[in-house]
């Protein structure tokens, strides 16, 4: 390519970025003269040089462009938004066209004029046809009373990514693109500053930074050598050449490093698009642009980063009217915040949008058959959450232009990881999302932990490592088992461990207990383990180099180096590691809390989420999936009997099993499907014949059954389905398993009303309450209860629901606090739907507590509490 | 350690005079090496260096054919026990000698248990392989040269390392 043409495109296209920026700031604040003369000096010059190198296409539209700037400069015209459009697309135009001159060295053909017709439109003061004539934005906003130029949905930046101050260093940054090897630039407002500035290729900086870290490395070869020998000659200039060494490798860093807006000066354009694309209002905030990080580091984060801004602007911040109906502000706010901490760089992109929907994101794992409902069932919210990041997964409805297309947030974790970085989110909903990347500040070289196991040395990257743990030999901390499984006491928590020579299939003698090994406690994401090692020696800096293709499938290495001694060695990638002991599969293998359950069941009103499963006979049977802790498998050979019962030993623990249905005696070593129940540190297992299915259904149970153990039978998924009666089954296992805590000091057995339209609910509440010492009355709505009050009847606290047709909870509530007979009863909402505000509107209506449906622990105390109230009320 | 560097064209000690220095003619240079007895060869374009015994460090999880990583000069080559990948037994990393190969810009070594000279082959002599020739072998071969005294097996360093 021609140098002049090539020095022309790389000197534009560093204009046009800063054009990007600048016309935008103007569309804020179009009073902002310097701004104004800044944008008219970049075009004019784009326009003068196209001149001289023979550019017509461009020359004509940037000479239109530079009218419509020079009738804002002269205050001739108001640069609104509708006026600021049309000179973006302008600038668009040039940006298609110097592609096209870039890939074959000419003008691409192609018609601007209807594009110059709009220029010269605006500069005559008319706004041309597709832009909505009268002063007002072309935005298709519902408020139109607020003045044009903040009704923009506006990219406020408080430190300007692309301002002066970070011109020097970004320099280097523009080069990146370019094949230009080094020119004079003369940045437009700081000169002194420009001035001294020299353009460089990036390629002959990771030169340098190669040269320099095998310099590093021989250097640290050369010391090894010395320290073997006393009163060397050679000590003295060794340590010199080292000292020069250190400062060279900082030197040649520095000049790799960036501020981190260079990074995101896209990114308000691209906000400023989507918010007009999507008619949303969205206020991008950036903080800490100036924050340096190398500048292969920041490569590898802008695609990344411009993903998730545009996650967030497009799926996470609703429209304004949906905005306003949650009693937020119209504009949503997307928040870039990036720091230093610790030798890491942290960037959190966070939204004030509607948060993650987790139900959508299970619904679609399921359709894609990363996960089944039964394990769906068994996440967390936050697990499910993590998803998003599985290749192919979108939850987009539609996939509009800016996103969604499927390709998104795993390529994100994917580039993130590739860099030693580790990526995290949160999310609430109604709330927003926040997402935090930690990266490492540079590639080049990092901090590692050298350990040894089975005789061979392994590097641990330095950022994982939380802590080292003596354990065994003549330390008091030891390393305890539960069947096979190493677990080690961490100040009152339990650390699951993973013995490394046995995880990279290491021979070796297998160490007892007690013989001294060392546990690098080390956090991936949430999640932290333990890696057994056998010993630990320094921290080395080191620097990393991909592994050879053919060894690229092996996840648990990031990478090989040569150390100080001239010897391989490979380095230990922690987010493989997590992966392939199963502790990041699912983002973290808590299971879900009840309220977590509840809260995704509660949404589908009387809907239930039921475990659909087979035991004894082929009907199916159900039951509430919020009642199983667990599914298990369990191989029939590792049942256990003592005293008649069937035990297996599971978590540590004694568990005893019930068999539902067939027994267990005709099966061989099988794994059979095992329903866990927890309660209070307790567990047992229903052994069944075959889960069939999740499913989220309306239970009517239409047939009680008399037969124990069964609460009747309802239609379920189109079936007939027998609904078990946990509480019958429990109590085969445990006598006690209802009695720990009911009825204490009491010689009469406390009445309870119970009002629930679900006849489910009723069958299912009532065994529970009577199973826990209270004799219960059951009545299908709040009407048949206030006949029972009418006629007298007494009882000692009324439990209710709150959905239910004719008189609501709340109205129920009312009726009896106003009434004479039993204004002054505990009553209890039991309802599937716990928030703040329905919390408050319950007290409020009468009632004393609030308890979650399912939640049998609360409702037992909760009952124990209000009666124990009452006592004390009564006795005084 | 017993690093000798080989000239390009393949002019050390102990090699038949190849006839001259064109590409043409270095197509048909190959390095000799013997693994379980067999004479085999390397075209000498892809052959970057011939290595005494090494440091081998080790690789877990590592396909069997891989013996390790070792360092040459400040860059880490992977170490492929030829004598594993052609179906024999293990090789003894500290008696095997390496010939270092470039493939799509990396460089490997082949653990052999001996390496031979630089001999010029006359295309005339070459012959496809023995169709009963051993599938392993027939996999990673490209033809038999016949000299005067031995076969020499020529070795296909693509499919070699397509590991």
């Amino acid at each position: 390519m021609d140098d002049l043409l090539a020095e022309f495109l790389t000197e534009t296209a560093e204009s046009l970025a800063e054009l990007d920026t600048a016309l935008i700031r103007l569309e804020r604040q179009p009073d902002d003269g310097a701004t104004l003369s800044q944008i008219f000096r970049l075009v004019h010059t784009i326009k003068g040089t196209c001149g001289f190198l023979g550019l017509t296409r461009l020359e004509r539209v940037a000479h239109a462009a530079e009218n419509v700037l020079g009738r804002f400069r002269d205050g001739a015209l108001a640069p609104t938004p509708a006026a600021i459009t049309v000179v973006l697309a302008a600038i668009d135009r040039i940006k298609v066209i110097l592609a096209g001159l870039e890939a074959t060295e000419s003008e691409p053909a192609g018609d601007d004029s209807a594009l110059i017709a709009d220029l010269n439109a605006v500069m005559e003061g008319r706004l041309p046809g597709g832009v909505e004539d009268s002063g007002q934005p072309a935005e298709t906003s519902p408020v139109s009373d607020i003045a044009p130029a903040r009704q923009e949905p506006s990219a406020a930046a408080p430190s300007e990514p692309a301002d002066e101050a970070g011109a020097a260093v970004a320099e280097v940054a523009a080069a990146a693109g370019s094949s230009s090897a080094s020119a004079e630039t003369t940045a437009p407002a700081e000169v002194s500053v420009a001035a001294q500035t020299i353009r460089v290729s990036v390629e002959v900086l990771e030169h340098l930074m190669t040269l320099v870290s095998e310099l590093v490395l021989a250097r640290n070869q050369l010391l090894q050598l010395a320290r073997t020998q006393e009163n060397s000659p050679f000590a003295v200039p060794l340590q010199r050449l080292s000292h020069i060494t250190s400062d060279l490798q900082e030197g040649v860093m520095k000049t790799r490093m960036q501020p981190i807006g260079n990074a995101w000066n896209k990114l308000p354009r691209l906000v400023r698009d989507l918010a007009r694309e999507t008619g949303k209002k969205i206020e991008l905030v950036m903080l800490g642009a100036d924050t340096e990080l190398d500048r292969q580091v920041l490569e590898f984060i802008k695609d990344p980063l411009t993903h998730m801004v545009r996650n967030s602007a497009d799926h996470g911040l609703e429209k304004p009217e949906e905005r306003r109906a949650a009693g937020k502000p119209e504009t949503g706010r997307i928040t870039l915040n990036a720091y230093h901490e610790g030798g890491h760089i942290i960037i959190e992109v966070s939204d004030d949008g509607r948060g993650l929907n987790t139900k959508r994101i299970a619904e679609k794992a399921i359709a894609l058959g990363l996960a089944t409902e039964a394990e769906i069932a068994g996440l967390s919210e936050q697990a499910i959450q993590q998803f998003i990041f599985r290749p192919g997964f979108s939850t987009a409805a539609q996939v509009t232009a800016v996103s969604g297309r499927g390709v998104g947030m795993d390529v994100v974790k994917t580039n993130i990881e590739k860099i030693g970085g580790t990526i995290d989110l949160r999310s609430r909903a109604g709330l927003g999302t926040t997402i935090t990347i930690k990266i490492p500040l540079t590639l080049a070289i990092v901090s590692a932990l050298i350990v040894e196991a089975a005789g061979e040395r392994f590097a641990i990257p330095q950022i994982s490592v939380v802590e080292l743990v003596r354990a065994g030999g003549t330390s008091e901390t030891r390393i305890e088992r539960i069947d096979r499984t190493p677990v080690l006491r961490l100040r009152d928590r339990l650390l699951p461990l993973v013995r490394l020579s046995t995880l990279l299939h290491l021979e070796g003698e297998p160490q007892s207990l007690d013989s001294e090994a060392f546990v690098v406690v080390t956090k991936v994401g949430t999640q932290s383990f333990g890696l057994i090692v056998d010993r630990v020696f320094d921290t080395e800096e080191i620097v990393v180099k991909p592994v050879a293709p053919i060894l690229r499938d092996i996840t648990l290495f990031s990478g090989n180096t040569i150390l100080g001694d001239g010897s391989v060695i490979m380095i230990l990638d922690p987010n493989g590691i997590a992966r392939a002991v199963g502790l990041a599969a699912s983002g973290g293998a808590e299971r879900a809390t009840m309220t977590d359950l509840q809260a995704a069941g509660s949404e589908e009103g009387s809907k239930t989420t039921l475990l659909l499963f087979r035991a004894g006979g082929t009907e199916q049977k159900a039951v509430p999936l919020g009642l199983v802790a667990r599914l298990e498998e369990i191989e029939t050979d590792r049942i256990e009997r003592a005293g008649g019962r069937m035990l297996v030993q599971y978590r540590g623990q004694l568990m005893p099993l019930v068999a539902l249905g067939d027994g267990l005696e005709t099966a061989g070593a099988e794994r059979r499907p095992v329903l866990v129940f927890s309660d209070r540190g307790r567990s047992v297992g229903l052994v069944v014949d075959e889960i069939l299915d999740v499913v989220e259904d309306r239970i009517d149970v239409q047939l009680v059954c008399d037969r124990p153990g069964i609460v009747g039978s309802a239609v379920i998924a189109g079936r007939a389905t027998e609904v078990i009666d946990t509480a019958h089954w429990l109590r085969c296992a445990f006598d006690d398993w209802f009695h720990l805590d009911a009825n204490r000091g009491s010689d009469r057995r406390a009445r309870l009303l119970v009002v629930d339209d679900s006849a489910f609910f009723r069958q299912m509440v009532a065994p529970v309450l009577t199973a826990a010492g209270y004799e219960v009355t059951a009545v299908d709505t709040a009407e048949a209860a206030l006949k029972l009050r009418d006629q007298g009847r007494v009882f000692d606290a009324i439990i209710s629901d709150i959905e239910m047709p004719g008189l609501d909870g709340f109205a129920f509530a009312r009726a009896i606090r106003s009434g004479p007979a039993w204004s002054d009863l505990p009553l209890i909402a039991l309802t599937g739907r716990v928030s703040e505000a329905d919390m408050a509107r319950g007290r409020e209506a009468g009632f004393t507590d609030y308890i979650a449906k399912f939640d049998r622990d609360a409702l037992v105390a909760g009952i124990g509490q209000a009666l124990a109230a009452r006592e004390v009320v009564e006795a005084n | 350690m017993a690093t000798a560097e080989l000239e390009r064209q393949g002019t050390s000690a102990g090699v038949t005079p190849s006839r001259g220095t064109g590409a043409d003619q270095a197509r048909d240079v190959f390095v000799t090496l013997t693994v379980g007895g067999q004479l085999c060869g390397i075209p000498v374009l892809v052959v970057r260096d011939v290595l005494g015994p090494q440091l081998i460090t080790r690789i877990p999880l590592a396909p069997r054919e891989v013996a390790g990583s070792l360092n040459l000069r400040g860059r880490i080559v992977t170490a492929i026990d030829l004598r594993t990948r052609l179906g024999l037994e293990r090789a003894d990393p500290r008696r095997a000698m390496s010939v270092v190969v470039e493939h799509q810009g990396e460089l490997y070594s082949l653990l052999v248990d001996q390496v031979g000279e630089v001999l010029h082959l006359d295309p005339e002599l070459r012959e496809e392989n023995p169709p009963t020739l051993d599938a392993t072998w027939r996999g990673l071969s490209k033809g038999v040269f016949r000299l005067s005294g031995q076969l020499v097996v020529v070795l296909d360093v693509a499919a070699i390392l397509a590991i």
